[in-house]
Parts: C-alpha cells; structure tokens; sequence
C-alpha cells in the first residue's frame, strides 16, 4: 500500500487528516500493526527546540538619505558582517557584545527584534562616489527592514553526544557546566521527537520541505554544515521569516564561561507515505543511542566512556563504570512536544501542506575533520631538554643548591628509578628554609600532584594548564613518567619571533 | 526553618553557633558557612518550634538573623525547562514532573547558587 503526497494535502485541505507527532506513532504501530498505522495516519509531526548556535539571520536596512555602503556593522554593539555590499548583513547568533561579552549577543539581538524590542544600529564606511555618507546611527523596530530572514546553516542535530568530565576541575563547555569527577552527564536533543530521527534515511526531509520554525512557516535549504549522515549525526541548513517568528521557541541564552547561543524551535512534518514511513517513524527513545564522550580530554578525538540511548539519559541517571551519576538536558523536552504539537494543530487546520524534497540530501557521507596545511606548534619545538632534577630523599639545601645552580625555579623530584613523584619550586625550598621544622628531605616539602604535558602535546593545551592551574612550568615526561624535559612560561617566547608566527 | 546568620569577627572570635547550641540544647545543622577573619556568614536549619529561641539567642550574641523563607526561585518566562540545572545541584531541588516542567523542592535549597550559573536562560534567582 502507498499513499501519494496530493492524497494526503487533500485530506489536509478537507480537514479529515489523521495527525499524530512522532511521541504517539511508536504506541499507534504497537496496536494498529504497520499496515495498520500506515492506514491510519496521514501525518507524523516532529518537533526539537534546543541551542542551536549556527544560526543567524541576514537583514536588510533599506538605503538612507544620503546613501551609505556600511562595512562595518553593529547592532546593540554586536558586529554584524559588512561584507554583503550597501545595506545588507547577516548577524550570527554566538557573536558576543563588544561591551557585554557573554551577557549579551548576536542571539539577543534576534530576540529582542523579534520580542518587539528596539536596536541600535551603528555604521561606518570610507564613502564612496555613489555612497558618500560615512557613518550612521539608528534605532530600528524589526517592521523597520525590508528583510529579516532568518538562515541557519547548522539546526536540528539528528542526535548529540552526552558530555561528562573526568578531570578535577568544573569545566565550562557548550554542553553547559561538567562537574569534576564525572560529577553529572549533559545531553542534547529531543530523542524520539527529532526531525532527522525519524527520517534517518532523508527520503521525505529535503530542499523546500516545509518546516516550523522558531514560530513561523519555514523551509529546509538543504542539508547543514557538517552533515554527517553516516554516522548518524546530520544536520540541515533552514529558513524562516523573522517578522513571522515568537519568543516562544526563539531564545538568546548564555552558557557561562563559554558564551552565546539561541535555542530554535524547529519541527518537521513527515507524510506518512508507506511502510517504510511507518517503520522510520516508529522509533524510540530506547532506539537512538549516542556516546558519553569525556569533555576533560581537549581533543576533536574525545574518548567515548560508553554507549547510552535517549531513554537512559531521560531517566535522570546513568550508569558510569558502577556509580550513578545524574543527567542533566540542555534542550527543552516540554518546549519539543510543544513545537511538534503546534505543527500538528497546523496541518490539522490546514495552514499547512506538504511536499516532498525538489533535492534530496545525501544519507550517507561522513564528515571530514580540517585539512591543516600547517601543524601547529608542539610542546617538542620549545621545550626545555636541559632538566635539573633532585632526587626524593636528598635534603632540602641540596635542592636549594640545584636551584641556584641550575637558573630555574623549578625542580622535578624524581624516585630511585627515575619516575617523576613530585615537584619542588624555589618558593617551597625558601619556605621551608625560612621556617626550619621537621622538614629536611625534597620529600616532605615537595608537591605530590605534579601536572605534565609530554612533547606530541599542542602548545595551546600545554598553555591552557599552566593557565587553569597557576603555574609557571611543567615537566615533560615520556611514556614511562620519565622526565625528558620542562616547558616554563620562558620557553613560550620563543613562540615569537620564532617560524611559528609567520 | 533556614536562618541565614551573620556575624562579625572584629570584637573576638566568639564561638556563636556552638554556644547557641549548648545555651538552648537545640541541635543546629549548619548547611554552609563562609568564614573569614573579619565576619562570618552561615545558612543554619532549626526545627520550627524551636526557631524563635535560637533567633533570639543568636541576636543576643550580636549576630544578625534572617529567617529565610524562600529557596531559589525561577522566572517562569524565562524558563525553558531544559533542566539544566538539575544534575548541578547538591541538594537535588530540581526536577521535572511528568509533563516535563521544572519542578522545584525549594524547601532543600540551601542557596549555594551553583545552579545560577548553569542556567542557560538566566532565569534561576536568589531571595534578597
């Protein structure tokens, strides 16, 4: 049995269309059977409303009197990009506020457009013959542009990987805040409501499908940035009107220490054509799995911890390596059910027919990480390989003698066979002889928690934990926990000067 | 009852909470303190019917009191109920109800504010 697209917008149109969202269709095919179902319903409706933070919207100010072609942009001081001729410029959501920072961005700016709010526009150009105006300044309401179109390359996520931290500190990701120690697990997406979730195979979600968007009638473009089908992980290029748009599924949001984004509301509504409809459409939280990925290692490549399904992370817990660790989401499950429930009403009342894809999108490539021409520098091109060690159980004056000596503030202490145990710098040695007491030996004063980069490690790592740790050296060690050399914050000037800054 | 107690340190370092306790035989739980060399500040829990004795012991000793009576709060527009801040919290205050809207156990609260800043929308609030 088939059902063609004109059979079900006829339905639309006479208001006789059966309408479900993809929450109810997996109870529907249990009872009514495949067969069943595919008679039933005429239309699945999906719905996700989350952080989406490529997504932006080009607009248009209309020429003033006399003209300027602006080339640089701000609105409420959030740049915008001058580089689209005259009047004309797309603001991205995650652009944060030159004054602001992170209070304050681009995805504010869309919202208090859409909420009715006034901006500030501010301008500037060399002037031209045929533009000669140089600057301009103006308060705009969103009814005030020609076009405010909303265009995100990169929504609707067929599925996120959850987030958790090994390491000892709070981290501050997109994925919100990663408590220590595996402290919590944070997670993204609507599961059994996602649009790409329940046309995995992209047979009905393509180029000038219809969609819901952010409140307004919107439309797919094609597939997104990064779409990794493969994998199971794509994603769609969208478009709506921003005058047609609601704060109700359009936020500006902040995740702290990390900066801004816009949670978008976005649904897709799937004509239930055939079996194979039904079956994609039938799917369950319990179906979709993702990777818990350790967010502590600052790689593209982080290691998965294991395998967890939308219904384990919606339980509230999670299991990791025996103890039970709280979930948290960062998208709205109660605000996805309302998107794809908005979008049931729409076809229900008919505001809203389907079409199939004029394109199709590709179902299978994979994505390709950055070619990079040029490696980065590595911990290897600047250390230090003349390391002054001590050993444990030498006394304190001995270090204090090496200090001296060996022009450093820092001494790796080593154990008998030469394995890195602890660090000494020249203000425990000081300490310890300013205040002589108990301590006589490198091991009763030296620090047992020694934080270390080895030499494949990217400088900007090594960097970022001499940062987050306030310190000014690290060891470098081997596979074996041999020290083969330091990196102190003197050797980071030779990143200037040097090849690396061409 | 949560009463949030402050006290200066300047006129010596009397042990205030311990001699409530011992004075007035209530058993106080401290929920988080935070004290330094000049003042100190400390979320305690009493029983209600003993609550007025201890806040008028603690005074006594030139503490100021506050009886606190609401927890963290939510601004429902702004809320979104991602949920974000459930897994923060120490005190799991946060859920949500089978509808799969926040709901709040304000009466767990002790305030330490770790779930403001987890908050995407900003929408979470301290009393005061």
């Amino acid at each position: 049995m088939h059902k063609s697209i004109d059979q079900i917008n006829e339905r639309i149109r006479d208001g006789t269309a059966r309408v479900v969202t993809a929450e109810e269709m997996p109870a529907i095919v249990a009872e009514l059977g495949e067969l069943g179902a595919l008679k039933e319903v005429d239309v699945v409706t999906t719905g996700t409303f989350g952080a989406m933070c490529s997504s932006g919207a080009f607009l248009n100010f209309g020429h003033a009197e006399p003209p300027i072609r602006m080339e640089r942009i701000w609105l409420n001081n959030v740049e915008a990009y001058g580089g689209l001729a005259a009047v004309d410029t797309y603001i991205g959501a995650t652009q944060q506020s030159d004054t602001l920072e992170e209070q304050y961005g681009g995805a504010h700016v869309i919202e208090d457009l859409v909420a009715g709010k006034s901006v500030e526009l501010r301008a500037s150009s060399r002037g031209t013959d045929c533009y000669p105006r140089r600057t301009i300044t103006t308060d705009l309401l969103l009814e005030h542009f020609n076009q405010a179109i909303m265009c995100n390359p990169r929504n609707a996520y067929q599925r996120y990987n959850a987030a958790t931290n090994s390491t000892d500190r709070v981290l501050h990701t997109y994925m919100g805040v990663l408590l220590p120690n595996c402290g919590n697990i944070s997670y993204s997406g609507a599961g059994v409501l996602n649009p790409l979730s329940n046309d995995p195979k992209l047979r009905l979600i393509g180029s000038g499908v219809p969609i819901f968007l952010c409140g307004a009638q919107g439309m797919v473009i094609g597939e997104g940035t990064q779409h990794s089908p493969a994998g199971g992980f794509g994603t769609l290029m969208v478009t709506g009107d921003l005058k047609e748009m609601s704060q109700d599924y359009l936020r500006a949001a902040t995740m702290t220490g990390y900066g801004v984004t816009l949670y978008v509301g976005l649904g897709i509504p799937l004509p239930v054509l055939d079996l194979d409809v039904v079956r994609a459409t039938a799917v369950r939280d319990t179906d979709i799995s993702v990777d818990l990925l350790d967010y502590g290692v600052p790689s593209r490549n982080r290691p998965a911890l294991r395998k967890v399904t939308y219904a384990d992370l919606r339980s509230g817990v999670v299991e990791i390596n025996g103890e039970e660790v709280r979930t948290s989401s960062l998208s709205s499950f109660r605000k996805a059910r309302q998107v794809a429930g908005e979008l049931k009403h729409w076809v229900e009342t008919g505001n809203m027919q389907l079409t199939l894809p004029t394109r199709l999108i590709d179902s299978k490539k994979p994505v390709k990480p950055m070619h990079q021409s040029v490696k980065g520098p590595r911990v290897l091109d600047i250390m230090d390989r003349q390391v002054v060690s001590i050993g444990q159980d030498e006394e304190i004056t001995t270090a204090a003698k090496k200090l001296l000596k060996g022009d450093t503030n820092h001494l790796p202490v080593i154990n008998k066979d030469n394995i890195l145990v602890g660090i000494v710098t020249t203000f425990d040695v000081s300490k310890a002889v300013a205040n002589p007491g108990k301590a006589h030996l490198v091991r009763d004063i030296m620090k047992k928690k020694v934080i270390t980069t080895t030499p494949d490690e990217a400088v900007d790592i090594a960097v970022q934990k001499l940062e987050k740790n306030n310190i000014s050296a690290l060891p470098v060690v081997d596979g074996g926990h041999h020290v083969v050399a330091m990196l102190t914050a003197i050797d980071l000037g030779k990143l200037f000067g040097g090849r690396w800054l061409k | 009852m949560k009463l949030l107690v402050t006290f200066s340190r300047k006129k010596g370092r009397k042990p205030i909470i311990a001699q409530v306790v011992r004075d007035t035989g209530v058993l106080i739980n401290v929920e988080r303190a935070i004290i330094d060399s000049s003042e100190g500040e400390a979320l305690i829990d009493v029983p209600d019917d003993q609550c007025q004795l201890v806040r008028d012991t603690m005074i006594s000793l030139g503490a100021n009191v506050h009886l606190l009576e609401h927890g963290i709060s939510v601004n429902e527009s702004e809320c979104v109920d991602c949920g974000a801040c459930i897994s923060i919290c120490p005190r799991e205050v946060f859920s949500l109800d089978s509808d799969f809207k926040l709901k709040l156990a304000e009466e767990k609260c002790v305030l330490c504010g770790k779930c403001i800043e987890a908050c995407p929308q900003q929408a979470l609030m301290l009393p005061l």
